[in-house]
């Protein structure tokens, strides 16, 4: 029953956010600052944990291949870890963290201090106006950062591979280029879509719904990670199979 | 004039109002008075739209709120100011950008006929200084005092105001209390306050509704007041040892 009723209050919240902004130009400036916010300061964790991951995966696939197994493959398996599985999905799960706890705390402040009533009396759409902004901000700013990622993450692991002498640029470049389908980039930048919608929205959910003070605002955040990490998964999941499967 | 016909709501099984009738005032600053828990906030909830009643519906000025559409409720409720228990201002923005905020949502003004606005509002409240300041920096009873030049900004025709004076000391309390007073008066606002400080009644109000168990148990001119004949009302007022003190002077 419970989930029936958070499924239908998502769509109707989802409906009240989708309804046009009151005045466009009040709209590009929260566009713009939750770009900021949500893409632009990101950057750095993103960069760190991507640089670290590529590293890691190298030296992992290193210890584990020897024999007959070219030494190429450390170059084709850190690119296919990165743009399959660890940009797309880890950096938005991480970005769930960050990002969805952010907006949720940040809503649910403002519900609990009577400042989504205060925009309600005034007439205005409160969900469109404190969310929209938010989902499209993240609808195009997390794309760019898991294609950051890719880079950094397959950047740091040639980087690493070269330097300890697992492996020879030219067998990592040769590794990362081979049997390489352009459809898996598409694959991962559609699923970070997805990915980005569902974290932006299921923490705007928690965080508009809270209600109580600030000890249900700390739970409305938690939650919001939880579900939207829970969510994401399941939906990594679908995609997978309807896209690759 | 708010008109308020036979709302009743329920939460579960707990009934908070039971139809309720009452008509507030134009030019005039009209109280909901009460214990915690009568049902005076679900009330001024339900007439602003902000929680929707079981059955009866609100009208203002001949316009009935409760039927109308999205629309319709928008410009009814571009008409409304609020001052809020908690002020409810925008913490990311200063107080200037607080009290300009309606308009930049609303009006078609320029940008400098919107800064003049915001003036004039900052200073109606005494405020001026603090234009450029957070929320944060100021005192609880300068909050109350943004929100309610945020409140007028638009030049509302109706102006509500939940618990004004809670957690402000006395003196700054009836400054709040004198300030929605005159602006009242001056705007010609029907203006519905709710509050359980009776000083605050007694300082600012020019009628009232009493609301008991979820019923309007009396409401009449703020001179009735404290001759009227309700056991429940006056078991209220004269909780204080300063109004039965005051009730023993006067008879």
């Amino acid at each position: 029953m419970g989930l029936f009723f958070h499924i239908g209050r998502y769509a109707s919240f989802i409906r009240s956010v989708m309804r046009r902004p009151e005045k466009g130009s009040v709209f590009r400036r929260l566009l713009l600052e939750e770009m900021n916010a949500i893409g632009l300061q990101s950057l750095g964790i993103v960069a760190l944990l991507s640089v670290f991951m590529g590293a890691v995966i190298c030296i992992q696939t290193a210890h584990q291949i020897g024999g007959w197994i070219p030494v190429y493959t450390i170059g084709f398996t850190v690119r296919q870890t990165m743009i399959l599985e660890f940009s797309p999905t880890l950096i938005p799960v991480i970005l769930a963290g960050k990002v969805g706890s952010n907006i949720a705390s940040q809503l649910g402040t403002m519900r609990v201090t009577e400042q989504i009533d205060a925009l309600e009396i005034m007439g205005v759409n409160s969900a469109g106006y404190l969310v929209l902004p938010k989902m499209i901000a993240a609808l195009t700013t997390i794309p760019f950062l898991v294609i950051l990622s890719m880079v950094l993450g397959i950047g740091a692991g040639m980087w690493v591979g070269v330097s300890t002498g697992v492996s020879s640029a030219a067998d990592f470049e040769y590794g990362m280029q081979i049997d390489f389908n352009a459809f898996d980039v598409t694959y991962a930048i559609l699923k970070t879509c997805v990915f980005a919608l569902i974290i932006s929205s299921v923490s705007a959910y928690h965080g508009y719904f809270t209600s109580g003070g600030a000890l249900e605002v700390g739970r409305s955040s938690t939650k919001a990670v939880v579900y939207a990490v829970v969510i994401v998964m399941v939906a990594n999941l679908l995609l997978t199979q309807m896209l690759l499967g | 004039m708010i008109e308020i016909h036979n709302i009743s709501k329920s939460f579960g099984d707990q009934t908070v109002l039971r139809e309720v009738s009452a008509k507030f005032l134009p030019g005039k600053v009209n109280f909901i008075i009460g214990r915690s828990g009568s049902g005076k906030s679900v009330l001024t909830k339900c007439t602003v739209g902000l929680l929707e009643p079981d059955q009866g519906h609100v009208s203002y000025d001949g316009r009935n709120f409760t039927e109308l559409d999205r629309r319709g409720r928008k410009a009814v409720r571009q008409e409304i100011g609020m001052l809020f228990q908690g002020s409810a201002l925008f913490d990311s923005m200063t107080v200037a950008e607080n009290v300009m905020f309606p308009l930049r949502m609303f009006s078609e003004s320029s940008d400098a006929e919107m800064r003049d606005r915001v003036t004039f509002c900052l200073e109606r409240v005494e405020l001026g200084h603090a234009a450029d300041k957070f929320p944060s920096e100021l005192s609880g009873g300068m909050q109350k005092r943004v929100g309610i030049a945020r409140a007028i900004a638009m030049n509302p025709k109706y102006l509500f105001c939940d618990e004004p004076n809670s957690g402000l000391d006395p003196q700054t309390a009836i400054v709040i209390d004198n300030l929605i007073g005159d602006l009242t008066r001056e705007f010609n606002m029907t203006t519905v306050v709710v509050s359980h400080d009776m000083n605050s009644v007694m300082e600012a109000s020019d009628f009232i509704h009493f609301v008991h168990q979820g019923q309007i148990a009396w409401n009449g001119p703020t001179s009735d007041l404290l001759a009227a004949d309700n056991e429940a009302l006056n078991g209220f007022i004269f909780a204080s040892k300063i109004m039965r003190e005051l009730r023993n002077s006067l008879s």
